[in-house]
């Protein structure tokens, strides 16, 4: 079977800034692929590219055996492409269940508001917000609202999620259990590619992980052998460090 | 929804009966008011529900009486010069709406304050029209009389009073209003979500322009005679902002209480202060939404 995500060649520029230059990357069907990258690397980019935020200056994406490379947010997420932001952004004045029920009405599947409804409350049910529903969006704590951001993301019957930071800002608790609830989703069949600083996480929960450099793949791989590669520890932690690790390579 | 719908229906009805209370001058401000609750419950598509503030309700409104005019003035039959003019403001906003709502904020608010000027000139310069700025001459209705006259537009007034308000219940209660209130929340997040959002908002900007289309008709028709200045006015589109922010934006009947008030408070204050009421009316209208800032409507709230 085709990859279900497939960039080629994808750039990215903003005036003389290359975000992303030349990327090429597949995401296989049910894969949880680590996408890591020092600060600045253009991780969030490639998200937005994918998702239409942004449109790629040069380069081909493809999603499911069709060309999504000019389509509009809105449309990139009819066809099943959900992200959560590094940044979370609920509909604030609206309440918990409010804001699943606008994901699964207009990203998802549901017909009626009502059909919406109830299926923002079996997705609330599986984040355990169904105690929250009736609350503001915007007095929820930041754990909650990550979870919350997952439940919309569900909520819309994505075939590929993407988790750009979904973990930063929680606590070791809070942490496991979102690292569950993510183990979770990836056992739904769900394909998620997963932004992260932490590499606990990606360790963890990764089958593979791609690490951008200055908007350039520059390696790709089982999770063992990306924490070996040389162009990864430079990347992070500079050239002497690197070459002080003869072991390393 | 029912329980709002079914108030509205009372609403409506007890306005309905007001002709059987009052004089000709009573009649003459329920028609104002049933005039300046259209135009307030066409603002509350874009301005409440999408949170776009627009200023084009005078473009709308002027578009529509001259629509109308020029249409019984070329021989159509009233009614149907009516749903012209509803019509041409629907293609209108929807042209407009395309254009414009790409801008956010403070720069959509002034692009779409100068339609109405930009229409005004035109209007000025087709002179062989629209009589550019001598104005236009309307039929007199052969109705039988003049408090007939007025009871015919008062009613009509009346059923586009409760189609906008009908509309406008449809549409919260629906996919439409609720994506609207995504794209006023957070206009990303909505289309990120799965909203169509130039859609959504172009809609909510034709629904805002085709009842106060009707309504300049309506207005033209009623007066016998418009000219560029007064239907054109920009105190169109302001009103029409104060009467929603007034009575409690984005919600069912904030616009038509704002509508209310604000008609009386106007009456009231030209009757009494005759020298200086804009500016009487101007702080009163500061003081309101310096208070109340979610409306009248946020009061009942507060209380229950």
């Amino acid at each position: 079977m085709s990859a279900l995500l497939e960039l080629a060649g994808v750039s990215r520029a903003f005036g003389g800034l290359r975000a992303l230059s030349s990327v090429d990357l597949a995401v296989q069907r049910g894969e949880v692929v680590g996408l890591i990258g020092p600060n600045g690397a253009g991780k969030t980019t490639l998200v937005n590219v994918v998702t239409g935020v942004h449109r790629a200056t040069s380069g081909r994406v493809r999603f499911d055996g069709e060309d999504v490379t000019r389509l509009r947010p809105y449309q990139a997420a009819r066809r099943g492409i959900a992200r959560t932001f590094q940044i979370v952004q609920p509909f604030s004045a609206m309440t918990v269940l409010e804001n699943v029920t606008a994901a699964a009405l207009f990203g998802g599947a549901a017909r009626s508001i009502a059909e919406a409804r109830a299926q923002a409350r079996e997705q609330l049910a599986f984040v355990g917000l169904e105690q929250a529903a009736d609350r503001r969006a915007g007095a929820l704590t930041l754990a909650m609202r990550k979870r919350l951001e997952l439940a919309k993301g569900l909520a819309m019957r994505p075939k590929l999620l993407l988790l750009d930071e979904v973990n930063a800002g929680l606590n070791a608790v809070e942490m496991d259990a979102a690292l569950a609830l993510i183990r979770g989703i990836a056992a739904r069949g769900v394909t998620i590619v997963i932004i992260e600083h932490l590499m606990k996480v990606v360790l963890s929960l990764c089958s593979r992980i791609v690490v951008l450099h200055h908007g350039e793949l520059i390696a790709a791989g089982k999770p063992s052998e990306i924490v070996k590669d040389a162009r990864v520890v430079q990347a992070y932690l500079g050239r002497r460090y690197a070459e002080a690790q003869p072991a390393h390579g | 929804m029912k329980r709002d719908a079914l108030r509205a229906v009372a609403m409506f009805v007890l306005i309905a009966l007001l002709p059987l209370a009052g004089d000709s001058y009573w009649l003459r401000l329920g028609t104002t008011m049933l005039m300046y609750g259209v135009l307030a419950i066409s603002w509350n598509f874009i301005g409440g529900m999408a949170g776009y503030p627009s200023f084009a309700s005078a473009a709308f409104f002027g578009l529509g009486a001259y629509a109308g005019a020029v249409a019984q003035k070329l021989g159509a039959p009233m009614g149907f010069a009516w749903a012209l003019a509803g019509a041409a403001a629907l293609v209108f906003a929807a042209a407009l709406g395309v254009a414009l709502l790409r801008l956010r904020g403070h720069y959509f608010a002034i692009a779409s304050l100068v339609v109405a000027e930009v229409l005004r000139e035109l209007v000025n310069a087709a002179t062989d029209l629209t009589g550019g700025g001598m104005g236009l001459n309307l039929p007199i209705p052969r109705l039988a009389s003049i408090e007939g006259q007025a009871m015919f537009f008062f009613y009509a007034m009346l059923a586009l009073a409760a189609l906008a308000f009908a509309a406008m219940l449809a549409a919260m209660h629906s996919r439409l209003g609720f994506g609207l209130r995504c794209i006023q929340q957070n206009e990303s997040a909505a289309d990120m979500l799965g909203v169509n959002t130039t859609l959504y908002k172009v809609a909510a900007f034709m629904l805002s322009g085709v009842f106060v289309g009707v309504a300049g008709a309506i207005y033209a028709s009623w007066v016998h005679y418009i000219e560029p200045p007064d239907v054109f006015d920009v105190l169109y589109s302001v009103k029409a902002i104060v009467m929603v922010l007034i009575g409690g934006a984005g919600s069912v009947f904030g616009p038509l209480f704002g509508a209310a008030l604000f008609l009386s408070l106007e009456e009231l204050v030209w009757r009494n202060y005759l020298q200086v009421h804009t500016g009487v009316l101007g702080l009163l209208i500061v003081l309101l939404v310096l208070f109340l800032p979610k409306g009248l409507i946020s009061l009942r709230r507060r209380t229950a």
